[in-house]
């Protein structure tokens, strides 16, 4: 759990462009001191009463000590609200939210961890990485993205991890294709015990798949679009198999974002699956028994 | 500050039941409860509305359930919720255990689903009040929302009316995609509703132009946050001008104290707040401090002389203006 979330008014530290991202460094103790990997936040945006009503949800991608805590996230400009995050600066004010979600699991004994990310997804496995080698893990990164200028973190996961593969879809970095394509064989290659990933909905997909073809387990990092990031709208829901087998449609931001991937019904997202607890037509029976 | 502020009487009532406050979260905006009381003790509303409840459990819409529009968003996240038994078995026992007031919201396809649902909560512990959501499709009527005919809607309250017990009152929560809502309302009370809530969300459509279809899975989806306020303004001003002594909780838009002093001065004795808990947490508790600080910098004493007070005919002058430090 790792305690419950904090709304603070944080002070914009720093911002930088970090290729195609933003990264902003905001003051915010009472979140980074609760922080775990794989925990997100959740900002307010267009200021003091602003026509946006819904909170974005970005992912921390690293918390210091420095000024009482401070969060870091990384953000790509998709629509209005990222585009008003973008434009912050050093002393303006944030409203945000956290630590949000379920964290990564870790493991209990030193094990091999491949940390997959995709686009901005990367962001996220910094500091899992680092906890994992707290453990005495060794960590591997697979990076990818449509294009260069998209890969989030290689210099830092070229300096962490025990090794790193990147991959762009145009080939202008690393091997030309996509994470899923190279994945097995870094699996193979560094004898891997678990997966982590975060990124794209798509990569995801094909990522746990990989997991289930070596039969090692997978815990993915999932965005859907949320409005509220604490559980309460119900808008960010998808269908995840329970242990009890039975399908329901959870809620990515409280229930998630990190769920193990083969719970996930990923070719099912964005339906209701005609067997999920309470599906039109009375679903809820255990069919999918993992 | 706060010295010089004399505190108002704050307590409402939904028919013969008091509320600390008139502030209370919307129906499906607030979760089971658990989730707001990790920022604050929900304790300090006037009541918590819960999720509407159904008899079977459903999983809802498919995604995308939710697309913001202009100061405001668009879901169609289609009731999903745990069904009465879980309600009763997990939900309703926390919120009784910390004796959070608590406000039923029930939802069903035909009159019998209701008054099924009003039956199983007559002896659960810990229902404040039972809100009638009538914003369901009628399946005895090809899937025509009650809400939208008030004779259905008279018949869903009477059912419910008269199988709950006196003390716990029978609120009908009417949708504003009518043609009269005081027809609806009326009928409503006719039927044995003891209050009125209102707004529901009046339904609109999204089209995203990038991908050239409808944001939404479900196509249409429920409008909300400040964009339907003064749809929700308009509809307890009318519904509070003629039938003046029925207590309704105003509902729509509300983000600020001001916002809830409005629907107050139009009519309402409650305030629900739904959308603004989205953005954000702390905004119920937040309101509540506002609308007192609102009343109190007006020299109100009690809230309750607020209500419907801009009804009054214009020119007959305003004691709570002449005393006002203002
Ligand atoms: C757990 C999680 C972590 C994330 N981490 C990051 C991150 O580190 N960096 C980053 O750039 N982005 C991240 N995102 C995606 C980010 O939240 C969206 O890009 C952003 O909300 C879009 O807002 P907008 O106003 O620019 O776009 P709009 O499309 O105008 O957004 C409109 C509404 O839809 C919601 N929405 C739309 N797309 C998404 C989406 N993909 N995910 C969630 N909500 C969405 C927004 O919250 C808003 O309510 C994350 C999402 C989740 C769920
Ligand atoms: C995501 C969402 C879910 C809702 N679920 C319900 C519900 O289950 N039952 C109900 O009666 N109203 C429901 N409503 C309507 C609200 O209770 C409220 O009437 C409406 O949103 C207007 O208030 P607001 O602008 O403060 O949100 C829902 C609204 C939203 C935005
Ligand atoms: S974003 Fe509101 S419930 Fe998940």
């Amino acid at each position: 759990m790792g305690g419950s979330p904090q709304q603070v008014t944080g002070t914009v530290l720093t911002t930088r462009r970090v290729d195609a991202y933003h990264a902003l460094t905001v003051v915010a103790p009472g979140i980074a001191e609760r922080f775990r990997p794989g925990h997100f936040v959740s900002v307010s945006v267009g200021g003091p009463g602003t026509s946006m009503v819904t909170r974005r949800a970005l992912a921390v991608h690293d918390v210091k000590p420095d000024y009482g805590g401070t969060v870091e996230f990384v953000v790509a400009v998709r629509g209005p609200g990222t585009a008003w995050l973008a434009d912050r600066r050093a002393r303006d004010t944030l409203d945000l939210v956290g630590p949000l979600g379920r964290p990564f699991p870790l493991p209990r004994d030193p094990v091999n961890c491949v940390l997959v990310g995709g686009e901005y997804g990367s962001a996220t496995l910094f500091a899992l990485a680092d906890a994992l080698q707290r453990r005495h893990c060794r960590v591997d990164f697979v990076l990818g993205a449509a294009a260069a200028d998209r890969v989030f973190g290689a210099l830092r996961a070229r300096r962490v991890g025990e090794t790193t593969t990147l991959t762009t879809e145009d080939g202008s970095l690393g091997l030309r294709g996509r994470v899923a394509d190279v994945l097995p064989g870094v699996v193979t290659d560094v004898h891997a015990d678990v997966i982590y990933a975060c990124g794209p909905m798509a990569m995801l997909r094909e990522v746990t798949a990989v997991g289930i073809d070596f039969d090692i387990p997978v815990q993915v990092a999932v965005e859907e679009a949320m409005a509220c990031g604490i559980g309460v709208c119900m808008t960010c829901v998808l269908p995840v198999i329970g242990d009890d087998g039975v399908t329901r449609m959870v809620r990515a931001c409280a229930d998630g974002p990190v769920f193990r991937g083969e719970r996930v019904r990923f070719e099912d997202v964005g339906t209701i699956p005609f067997d999920a607890l309470g599906a039109p037509g009375g679903g809820g029976s255990a069919r999918h028994v993992t | 500050m706060s010295l010089d502020v004399p505190a108002v009487d704050m307590r409402t009532y939904l028919a013969h039941v008091e509320l600390a406050n008139p502030v209370t979260t919307a129906a499906g905006c607030a979760g089971t409860g658990r989730e707001l009381s990790q920022f604050f003790d929900l304790g300090r509303l006037g009541a918590h509305t819960t999720r509407t409840i159904t008899m079977a459990p459903r999983a809802g819409r498919p995604t995308p359930r939710m697309t913001e529009t202009p100061s405001g968003l668009l879901n169609a996240v289609g009731l999903q919720g745990p069904g009465i038994e879980a309600f009763l078995g997990r939900e309703l026992p926390w919120l009784a255990q910390r004796s959070i007031r608590t406000v039923v919201s029930i939802g069903g396809g035909s009159v019998a689903e209701y008054t099924a649902l009003a039956r199983r909560l007559a002896d659960a512990p810990g229902v404040t009040a039972i809100e009638v959501n009538l914003a369901c499709p009628n399946i005895e009527d090809r899937g025509r929302v009650f809400a939208r005919d008030g004779a259905a809607s008279a018949e869903v309250v009477a059912s419910v009316r008269s199988v709950t017990r006196y003390d716990v009152p029978v609120v009908a929560k009417l949708s504003p995609d009518v043609t009269d809502v005081v027809a609806v309302a009326r009928a409503c009370v006719d039927g044995g509703a003891d209050a009125l809530s209102m707004i529901n969300n009046p339904l609109g459509v999204c089209i995203d132009v990038d991908t050239l279809r409808p944001a939404l899975a479900a196509v249409s989806g429920g409008l909300s946050g400040p964009a339907v306020r003064p749809l929700a303004v308009r509809c307890v001003w009318q519904v509070h001008a003629a039938l003046p002594g029925v207590p309704i909780v105003g509902v729509g838009g509300v983000m600020t104290g001001r916002d809830a002093f409005e629907l107050i001065l139009a009519g309402a004795c409650a305030v629900a707040v739904g959308t603004a808990l989205f953005h954000d947490p702390l905004a119920a508790v937040r309101i509540l401090k506002e609308l007192e600080d609102a009343l109190a910098a007006r020299g109100f004493q009690r809230l309750a002389d607020a209500v419907g007070l801009a009804h009054r005919p214009p020119g007959s002058g305003s004691r709570h203006l002449e005393e006002s430090s203002l």
